[in-house]
C-alpha cells in the first residue's frame, strides 16, 4: 500500500479582511493583553465564519480554510480544484511555505518543490544561465545540481542560442521557456504546481504536461496540480480534491471530483413538475425536461464533442392550438449564449391532439465552450407573437473539454478564452 | 509500532506557531550556495549597462571626503585628532558606510522582497544575509581607496601611524555588518505593519552619523555629550577602526566590549523577530 507524503490536519487560515493599518498598534496590545497576559481566546480570532465572498461577514476574520483533512499518497497526481476563492490558492501557499497555517499542521515526507510562478527571481540584466542558477538556488537546487543538469535544462527550453543573452531581451515565451525548464529539473519528491503554469505554445505545453505527467507516472513523484482547467487536471491527474468555501468538499479519483464539482454549479440534467408547480399557459403544460446524450441517456456531463439533447414533455390541455418552442442557453457566468425558436414547426400548421408530447432541441458537439450550462423554455405564438411561458433554468448540464485531436483544443493545454469553441473550417 | 515508525519518518511539519527559538539554522545552511548566487546577482546587476562599473563605488566616498573636508575641517575648523583631514573623513566614511549600508538595505528587505518571498520559500534570513555580504564587496572596494590614499600621505610622511590593533580588523568589519544586520532585521519585521518607520530609517540613519565619531574624534567631543555619545555602540567600533588604521582614537576592552554585547543582544533580538514575522508578513505586507 502507498503511504502518505503529505498529511493534513485540521489545517486552518484565517485571515484579516478591509483595512489593515489604522489602530493596528491598539489591537496588537489589546490582543497580546487578552491573549499572554489573561490567557483567553484570541478576541479577533473567535468568529468562525466561512468564506463566502458573496456573503457580507459580521467579522474583519475570514477563514479562508477552515479545518481541512486530508492525505495524500507518494506517487499520486492530485488536481485541487475549486471555484474561484474556495481556498486553493491559500492551501498551495501553506503547502509551499509562504505563509504559515492559523491552525492545524501539515506534515510533509520529502522535498517539496512549489511552482507558484515560474521564473521567481529572475533578474533581467542576468544571462539567461545566470538566471538558471539564481532560479535554480532559489527553487531549493544546490550549484552542483544545477550544474549536472544545466545542459538538459538549456536542452529543455530550447533557448539555447540566447542563453548568454541577459532576459530582459528574450520575448516572453523564451523566459517562460526557460523558466519552466528550471522548474521541470527540480529534484524533489513532491511538486506542486499552479495552473499559471500552463502558459507558452501549445507545442511547449505538450512538452510541459508531458514533464509533469512524467513526473509523476514514471518517476513516480507526487504532484499537487491546481487548476481551474479542467481538461488540463484530467489528463494529468490520477486524484482530485474539490475546495468549496474553504472545506474540503470532495477527494477521490480526479472524475469523480471533476463530476462533483461541475454538479455543484447546481445543475440539472433532469426536471420534473409538480402539476400545480409546472410552468403553464391555458393550454399547454410542461411536465418535464431532459439533458440527453448521444445514446439517449440522462447525463449531465458532456464530452466538448458529443451533441446535446434537450428534451421537453408537455401536455397539450386543448385542441386546436397553433403555437411554437424556443430555448434559450446560458453559461455559467449567465451570459445569454444564444436564443432558438422552431419557426418552421410542424405545430404551427397542424395542431397537437391533447395529451403528452415531446420535442427535443439538439446543441452540436464541438460548438460550446467547456463549462456549466442551463437553458430556459418557452412556448409562443404567432399572428399576433405572444409569449404564452418562458421558464428560466429548466435544465442544465456540464460541458467539458479534452486534450484531443478530435476537439477544438487539440494539444493545447492552456486557457482557452471564448464563449463558444466551434469548430471552424480553416483554408 | 508500524505507526511509531510512520510518525518519525516526517520530515517536514508545517505548524502555526513554533517555538521562538527555532531558528532553522541548518536549512540557512542547506540554502548556502543561494546566498552566493543573491551576492553575484547584486554585484552584476549594479554594475552591467554602466560605463564607469565598479568604479562607481570609488566616487561616493571621494565626493563625501572632499565636502567633510570642507565644511567640517575648514569652515568649522572641527579637531581631527592631528591627522590628515582627508584620511580622518575618509576612514569614518568608510566604516560608517558599510554599516549604514547594512542597516539601510535589510531595513527593506520584506517590503523590496514581497513579490519573491510571497511564491517560493528559502530561509529568509538568506536574503539579509546576503545584502550583507554583498555590501562587503563594496565596502572592500572602498577599503582599497582608503589604503591608496594612506599610501598617498604616507610618501608625502604625514602624521599617522598603523598599529598592530590591525590584527582587529577583520573583526571590527564583522561587528560592524551584525550590528547593521541586527538593526535591520528589527526594523523590516516591524515596517511589515507599521510603515512609518521607513521614514524614519531614511533620516535615522544620517542623524545617527552624527552622534557617531564620523566627523570628529571621541576626544573633541565635549564632556556633558561624551557619555551619550559612547552610549552609541558604532562609536567604539569606529574609533577603534581609526585606532587601528591611523593610530588615533580610543580603542579600549571596554568601549569594545561593550559595542559586543549591544551587537550580540540587537543580532540575536532581530533574528528572533524576524524570524517570527516571515512567517505571516506575506498576509501583511
Amino acid at each position: 500500500m502507498a503511504s502518505p507524503v503529505i498529511k493534513v490536519e485540521n489545517l486552518s487560515k484565517a485571515y484579516q479582511i478591509g483595512q489593515i493599518g489604522t489602530g493596528t498598534i491598539s489591537r496588537d496590545l489589546e490582543r497580546f493583553w487578552v491573549t499572554k497576559i489573561m490567557g483567553k481566546e484570541d478576541p479577533f480570532l473567535r468568529i468562525g465564519e466561512t468564506n463566502d465572498r458573496s456573503t457580507k461577514g459580521g467579522s474583519d476574520i475570514v477563514w479562508s480554510l477552515k479545518d481541512i483533512n486530508f492525505e495524500i499518497n507518494q506517487g499520486d497526481a492530485v488536481g485541487i480544484i475549486g471555484k474561484n476563492g474556495a481556498g486553493k490558492s491559500t492551501l498551495l501557499k501553506l503547502l509551499s511555505r509562504v505563509t504559515s497555517p492559523t491552525t492545524g499542521e501539515i506534515k510533509v515526507k520529502g522535498r517539496i518543490a512549489s511552482l507558484l510562478e515560474v521564473g521567481t527571481g529572475f533578474h533581467p540584466e542576468l544571462s539567461g544561465r545566470e538566471n538558471i542558477y539564481l532560479n535554480g538556488a532559489i527553487l531549493g537546487m544546490r550549484k552542483k545540481e544545477i550544474t549536472r543538469k544545466l545542459a538538459e535544462i538549456i536542452d529543455f527550453s530550447g533557448v539555447e542560442r540566447y542563453v548568454d543573452t541577459p532576459v530582459k531581451r528574450y520575448s516572453s515565451g523564451m523566459y517562460v521557456r526557460l523558466a519552466f525548464a528550471v522548474a521541470a529539473h527540480l529534484e524533489s519528491e513532491i511538486l506542486i504546481v499552479d495552473e499559471v503554469l500552463a502558459v507558452g505554445d501549445a507545442e511547449f505545453q505538450k512538452k510541459c504536461l508531458g514533464k509533469m505527467g512524467d513526473i509523476s507516472k514514471g518517476e513516480g513523484r507526487t504532484v499537487l496540480f491546481v487548476s481551474h482547467n479542467m481538461a488540463a487536471v484530467k489528463s494529468l491527474c490520477t486524484k482530485g480534491i474539490v475546495l468549496e468555501n474553504g472545506l474540503v468538499g470532495f477527494n477521490g479519483t480526479v472524475d469523480d471530483s471533476i463530476d462533483y464539482y461541475l454538479m455543484n454549479a447546481d445543475n440539472y440534467a433532469q426536471k420534473k413538475w409538480q402539476i400545480n408547480q409546472a410552468p403553464s399557459a391555458d393550454f399547454i403544460r410542461l411536465l418535464e425536461a431532459k439533458v440527453l446524450n448521444e445514446k439517449g441517456e440522462v447525463v449531465l456531463n458532456h464530452p466538448i464533442t458529443d451533441d446535446i439533447k434537450i428534451e421537453f414533455t408537455y401536455e397539450i390541455l386543448k385542441e386546436d392550438q397553433l403555437f411554437l418552442h424556443g430555448f434559450n442557453l446560458f453559461n455559467g457566468h449567465n451570459i445569454h449564449i444564444l436564443s432558438s425558436h422552431d419557426k418552421d414547426s410542424s405545430t404551427l400548421k397542424i395542431p397537437l391532439s391533447k395529451g403528452i408530447h415531446k420535442k427535443t432541441v439538439t446543441v452540436p458537439g464541438n460548438f460550446l465552450a467547456e463549462g456549466s450550462y442551463n437553458c430556459s423554455f418557452a412556448i409562443m405564438r404567432y399572428n399576433p407573437f405572444h409569449v404564452e411561458f418562458h421558464e428560466m433554468e429548466v435544465v442544465g448540464f456540464n460541458v467539458i473539454d479534452e486534450i484531443s485531436e478530435s476537439t477544438v483544443r487539440g494539444n493545447y493545454s492552456g486557457r482557452f478564452p471564448g464563449i463558444v469553441r466551434p469548430l471552424l473550417n480553416w483554408k | 509500532m508500524k505507526g511509531n515508525i510512520q510518525s518519525e519518518d516526517w520530515n517536514l511539519v508545517i505548524k502555526g506557531h513554533t517555538s521562538l527559538f527555532d531558528l532553522k539554522f541548518n536549512d540557512l545552511w542547506r540554502y548556502r550556495d543561494l546566498l552566493f548566487m543573491f551576492v553575484k546577482r547584486d554585484f552584476v546587476s549594479f554594475y552591467k549597462q554602466t560605463v564607469l562599473g565598479p568604479l562607481w563605488f570609488f566616487i561616493q566616498p571621494i565626493f563625501t571626503t572632499l565636502v567633510f573636508t570642507f565644511v567640517f575641517g575648514n569652515l568649522a575648523k572641527i579637531s581631527t585628532d592631528g591627522l590628515p583631514q582627508q584620511l580622518f573623513y575618509l576612514s569614518g566614511i568608510t566604516a560608517w558606510n558599510y554599516f549604514s549600508d547594512c542597516l539601510s538595505k535589510t531595513s527593506t528587505v520584506f517590503r523590496d522582497n514581497a513579490a519573491i518571498f510571497g511564491k517560493v520559500y528559502f530561509p529568509r534570513l538568506i536574503m539579509p544575509l546576503s545584502i550583507v555580504v554583498s555590501n562587503l564587496v563594496r565596502f572592500g572596494v572602498q577599503m582599497c581607496l582608503m589604503l591608496i590614499m594612506m599610501f598617498y600621505f604616507w610618501t608625502q610622511n604625514a602624521a599617522f601611524h598603523v598599529t598592530y590593533s590591525i590584527i582587529f580588523f577583520p573583526f571590527l568589519v564583522l561587528l560592524m555588518a551584525l550590528l547593521g544586520l541586527g538593526m535591520g532585521l528589527i526594523i523590516t519585521a516591524m515596517t511589515t505593519k507599521y510603515r512609518d518607520l521607513t521614514f524614519l530609517v531614511t533620516f535615522g540613519v544620517q542623524l545617527l552619523m552624527y552622534g557617531t565619531t564620523v566627523i570628529y574624534p571621541l576626544s573633541a567631543a565635549p564632556e556633558k555629550y561624551k557619555r551619550i555619545i559612547e552610549l552609541n555602540p558604532m562609536t567604539g567600533i569606529i574609533e577603534a577602526f581609526r585606532y587601528a588604521f591611523l593610530g588615533k582614537g580610543e580603542f579600549t576592552a571596554w568601549s569594545i566590549g561593550y559595542s559586543v554585547v549591544v551587537t550580540v543582544i540587537v543580532l540575536f533580538l532581530g533574528i528572533i523577530i524576524f524570524n517570527k514575522t516571515e512567517k505571516n508578513f506575506v498576509d501583511t505586507i
